[in-house]
């Protein structure tokens, strides 16, 4: 690790102001930043922690019925405290990493950094999330660009993340045995408006909605309808842990089971 | 009723709390007034020759020393070998030079090419970042067939090929065995890999050098499994220091699993560096310098063939086996293919005929060396593998087939040069099968299939040689040490002792345990006796602990050195009663002369031993401390039987154990509980090998799996509750305590039997056409072995 500056502010405004100088760059739990930084792969001059701002922690109920997660949530506090309103989602956040994790990493870390592999860009896609920064609102459809890519400007803080609550869903993760990341992850969610299936970990571009399942799912929302298909094509991740064939077929077994248990 | 105290009981591992509460004293706890730091810029690259290397930059940045360079150390000694073995011909391995730091080429992704001494770690880090190096990429060796074809690059130019040697075992059977292949009524082949594995201790490498100018002496502090080796190797092969003025401390070692046996560069080098700069010089691995510098194990490419009669009896045993050696010869590492594993290849069976092969090979990647069973898992995996495929072949059971051909008669001397001194294995599998309901089985099995999952179940034997080993036998084939070990009893006045022990104990809890021995002996209370082991200054020379060696060799050492003790405290005794020496008897801490009434406790005999008021003097020296030296006449050889009963997912191929069973005979058991845990170790290690841990290059030498995000490390959900056991005990017929080790057992034993279980659980499920599927049994290659045509 390189020397760096440290600042805590306690609103979002001081927040985007200190982020404006030099090569600085906004703080989560640091689950994914300060690993890199002890590496030396990153090596911002100023860190702006963002666990300091109230405004940002904390899960409430929109009168739209969604469920608002401030930016700077732990995954822990989504675990516990979703449970009543999304459970689906809730689940979600109780497998990510191990306690250590859940208890310093955020939602707004994990969407922000967008991992290949992470499994809240699942849940934000397969929920149809509006991504709410100190500037502006983005629909998830928008946000995910690809590995690691995101709809985010320079200094952009995600300050809240909305969830429309499903009629049913259900996430179903496959871990790699290693780093127990997702290997393929699928999230289902039941609208009145129509199904949504977000799968991560699998394509190397990133998180994905895998449109045949959807269009298939409206049709009947019963896993024999996933049974049907013939799994995605696409380009999908090959390494150590499992061939670009291999990730498409667990995507298919993955997205059935979640079909199973979310109806 | 279990006992309480002394042998046979589970004491509580009395190290156990300063672990557990943070107070253990590890080598990166130790920092020395004036240290100063160093930093190894590694290569990242397989393979490349060094054009230039300039340090003027680096040389200004804050904080830096001293740069050293391959340069530095022109004359120096490069790191031995402490084995070596001779091939197929008659003739010595190829040993290649391997310095401290590299000399115009690098070999493999790790391979220290300077050093940055700077007064912090982050200094010298920094540095080192600025330091311009001209190497010219080369192509690299990865695959060990390919390595050895004409026309390969040479990992090392000056040698004849990177071959390092082609061993055969016995080679004066090898017709005889063909013979019997031609006329054997079956032939099982078996093709497969043991994969190379990192060794992952908890605690990482730590180095600390220091120098003393006034007395010109050195000190190192290493996270080492035997200091004394250290010492010897490094003050004599490569720094020309003599041992009076080098000491070699290993204090709290935070396991080693055999990768901290070896001498290694960062060693040679804290040491070196301590002097040239006159002050002293620490290194503390990151986990990612462990993955790249640490000697890894196994990495073995083999064909076994097994020959049978139409009696199914076993005939003959044939194998080839390619050995990675990685770019350098570690401390060990041509023994480990060789007589840690030729010699182990008749199992549990009376096979009459056996030819072993064995090629090593020098590739661009990290040296391999010894890993928790070194040689023996190979040997294992293979047999207990074409055992269970030659039995599906047959269409028999594989239990009996395994039974049939059962070694039931010792002592038993092998066709591959060793005599197994005792043991029972029809009562280990007996055992086995009492603990695991073999015949609830299909019941288990049709349940599983009804939640559409495929259940399997492997059953194995194993035996292992421990307690390595006779130092006159190892000396003729090929080692360049003894393998004795020692111990140094003293008695203070007061009564109680301080055992000074060769063995190190590095998780193994030999404080404990040892305690327990020379306690029993005496018939005094545990906390009366103190283990130290770990410093050359003040413990006898010896080998150190690895090869489940340290209750067998150390242990009787200090059996004899406690019987030397006794004998002569029964002197003692004896004028203070004024009795016959040969009328002494010794329990529960008293002396009493026989037939009398007359007694002296233990304490007052110490006591006269030192404040000799009322003393022999005239026959008889003061003091009471001994040290006894003791050379094996033979290995030990434990062995038993292991099953393991597994679950398939088919639609993912994802393997879960269900239940893991292992019946071990060790011979006496001084600490069941200490034993239990060593067993539970060795298995989740097994099972980490056998479904998970897999250190995987690409075509290129980079390590894939060079960081705990890919290299899968059992957790405590991958592994079951284990059934474990240790009442059939046939005690080792050499060594005073009848033990035979257990350190080794469960890493050895275990692989076999999961796989065992896969494919099992795979042919039930009508996967008729999988007969192997190479570890780790990872979700994708199980299903992929599904679906393959
Ligand atoms: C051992 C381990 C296991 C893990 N397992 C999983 C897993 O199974 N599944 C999974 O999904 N993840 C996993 N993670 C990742 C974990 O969820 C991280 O917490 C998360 O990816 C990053 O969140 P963070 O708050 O720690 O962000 P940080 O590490 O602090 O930051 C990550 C990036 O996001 C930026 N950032 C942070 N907060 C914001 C914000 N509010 N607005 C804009 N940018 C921001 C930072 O500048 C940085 O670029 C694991 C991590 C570890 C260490």
């Amino acid at each position: 690790m390189y020397n760096f500056e440290f600042s805590k502010p306690g609103t979002i405004d001081e927040a985007v102001a200190a982020l404006g100088a030099d090569e600085a760059q906004a703080l989560g739990g640091g689950q994914t930043l300060l690993p890199t930084m002890k590496q030396r792969l990153a090596a911002p001059e100023v860190l702006v922690s963002l666990t300091g701002i109230d405004q940002m922690k904390g899960i409430c109920l929109s009168d739209a019925g969604e469920v608002c997660i401030g930016g700077a949530t732990t995954h822990a506090t989504v675990a516990a405290e979703a449970a009543a309103h999304y459970p689906a989602l809730a689940a979600l956040a109780g497998r990510i990493g191990d306690p250590a994790v859940r208890n310093r990493g955020t939602i707004g870390g994990s969407l922000a950094n967008n991992d290949p592999s992470a499994c809240y860009p699942a849940a934000a896609l397969g929920s149809g999330a509006t991504i709410i920064t100190n500037t502006r609102e983005i629909a998830a459809d928008d946000y995910f660009q690809g590995m690691f890519a995101t709809a985010l400007d320079e200094g952009e803080i995600i300050t809240e993340v909305r969830f429309p609550v499903p009629e049913a869903a259900n996430y179903q993760k496959f871990v790699q045995p290693a780093s127990r990341f997702a290997l393929v992850g699928v999230f289902v969610a039941k609208y009145a408006d129509g199904v949504r299936v977000a799968v991560t970990g699998a394509s190397s571009d990133g998180v994905f909605r895998w449109t045949e399942a959807e269009e298939v799912l409206n049709g009947s929302f019963t896993k024999d309808a996933i049974d049907a298909l013939s799994p995605p094509s696409g380009d999908m991740i090959a390494d150590l842990h499992g061939s670009a064939e291999y990730r498409a077929h667990l995507v298919k077994v993955m997205t059935g089971r979640a079909v199973a248990a979310a109806s | 009723m279990p006992k309480d105290h002394g042998i046979g009981a589970s004491s509580k591992r009395r190290e156990d709390l300063r672990f557990l509460t943070g107070r253990g004293r590890y080598t990166d706890d130790i920092n020395l007034m004036g240290q100063a730091y160093v930093h190894f810029l590694r290569s990242d690259m397989a393979h490349g020759k060094i054009n230039g290397i300039d340090t003027s930059e680096a040389e200004k940045m804050p904080g830096v020393i001293r740069i050293f360079t391959g340069k530095d150390f022109e004359g120096v000694g490069g790191l031995p070998c402490g084995w070596q073995v001779t091939d197929r011909h008659g003739n010595p391995m190829q040993e290649p030079p391997h310095p401290i730091l590299a000399q115009g080429k690098v070999r493999h992704v790790g391979d220290p090419i300077c050093a940055v001494v700077a007064e912090s770690a982050a200094q010298a880090r920094s540095a080192a970042e600025a330091i311009m190096l001209d190497i010219e990429e080369l192509p690299a060796v990865i695959d060990m067939k390919a390595a050895v074809q004409d026309g390969a690059p040479k990992v090392h130019d000056e040698l004849d090929s990177n071959l390092c040697y082609d061993w055969g075992f016995v080679e004066e059977n090898k017709d005889a065995v063909n013979k019997a292949f031609e006329e054997a009524a079956h032939v099982t082949t078996l093709e497969l890999v043991n994969q190379r594995l990192a060794p992952n201790a908890m605690e990482p490498r730590v180095a600390v050098g220091d120098y003393a100018p006034g007395t010109d002496e050195s000190t190192l502090y290493t996270t080492s499994q035997n200091p004394h080796v250290i010492r010897l190797l490094m003050g004599a092969f490569v720094l020309g220091i003599p041992e009076h003025k080098l000491r070699v401390v290993a204090p709290d070692v935070g396991g080693g699993f055999g990768s901290k046996i070896f001498h290694y560069a960062e060693e040679a080098f804290c040491t070196f560096a301590a002097k040239a700069i006159q002050r002293p010089v620490k290194w503390t691995a990151s986990r990612s310098e462990a993955f790249i510098s640490d000697a890894q194990g196994r990495d073995h490419v083999t064909k076994i063939e097994l020959a049978l009669d139409a009696d199914n009896n076993f005939t003959a045993l044939r194998t080839e086996t390619y050995a990675n050696m990685g770019a350098y010869l570690s401390t060990f590492a041509p023994s480990v293919p060789t007589w840690l594993h030729g010699t182990l290849m008749a199992g549990n069976y009376k096979t009459p005929l056996i030819y072993v092969n064995v090629k090593a090979v020098f590739t661009n990647t990290v040296p391999v060396d010894a890993y928790r069973g070194a040689g023996r898992p190979e040997a294992t995996f293979q047999l207990e593998r074409v055992i269970d495929k030659a039995a599906r072949e047959l269409g028999v059971d594989p239990v009996e087939l395994r039974r049939q051909n059962f070694v039931t008669e010792f002592p038993y001397a092998t066709p591959v040069a060793v005599e197994y001194d005792t043991g029972d294995y029809h009562a280990t599998m007996d055992k086995l099968l009492e603990m695991i309901d073999r015949d609830g089985f299909e019941a288990r099995a049709a349940e599983s299939k009804a939640r559409g999952k495929l259940r399997g179940l492997g059953i194995n034997s194993y035996i292992e040689a421990c307690g390595i080993a006779p130092s006159a036998l190892v000396g003729q084939l090929g080692a360049r040490a003894g393998l004795y070990e020692s111990a140094t009893v003293r008695v203070n006045a007061t009564g109680g002792l301080v055992v000074m022990t060769g063995s190190h104990s590095h998780g193994q809890g030999h404080e404990t345990s040892f305690a327990q021995v020379v306690a029993d002996m005496i018939g005094i209370d545990e906390g009366m006796v103190e283990i130290v082991h770990g410093d050359t200054a003040n413990t006898p020379m010896g080998m150190g602990t690895y090869g489940s060696r340290s209750l067998a060799v150390g242990g009787s050492a200090m059996v004899r050195a406690t019987e030397k003790i006794i004998a002569k405290a029964k002197k003692i005794a004896a004028h203070l009663m004024e009795a016959a020496e040969g009328d002494i008897e010794l329990k529960d801490g008293e002396f009493t002369v026989a037939g009398t009434d007359k007694s002296v406790a233990w304490g007052d005999v110490t006591l006269a031993a030192y404040v000799p008021h009322n003393y022999p003097l005239e026959e008889l020296e003061p003091g009471l401390e001994e040290t006894a030296f003791y050379d094996p006449n033979n290995f030990t050889y434990p062995a038993g039987a292991y099953a393991c009963e597994v679950e398939v997912d088919p639609d993912t191929g994802k393997v879960e154990i269900l239940s893991f069973a292992a019946a071990d005979d060790f011979g006496n058991i001084v600490n069941p509980m200490i034993v239990d845990g060593q067993v539970h170790g060795g298995l989740a290690q097994g099972i980490g090998q056998a479904l998970l841990e897999n250190c995987a290059y690409d075509e290129d030498g980079q390590l894939l799996s060079a960081s705990y995000m890919d290299y899968a490390m059992p957790r405590a959900d991958d592994v079951p509750f284990y059934a474990v056991d240790h009442s059939c005990q046939t005690p080792c017929t050499h060594n005073p305590l009848g033990v035979k080790g257990c350190g080794e057992a469960g890493a050895i034993g275990s692989p076999p039997a999961v796989v065992n279980a896969v494919v099992d659980a795979l042919h039930r499920g009508g996967h008729s056409h999988v007969m192997h599927i190479d570890m780790p049994l990872t979700p994708h290659r199980v299903w992929q072995a599904m679906h393959q045509a």
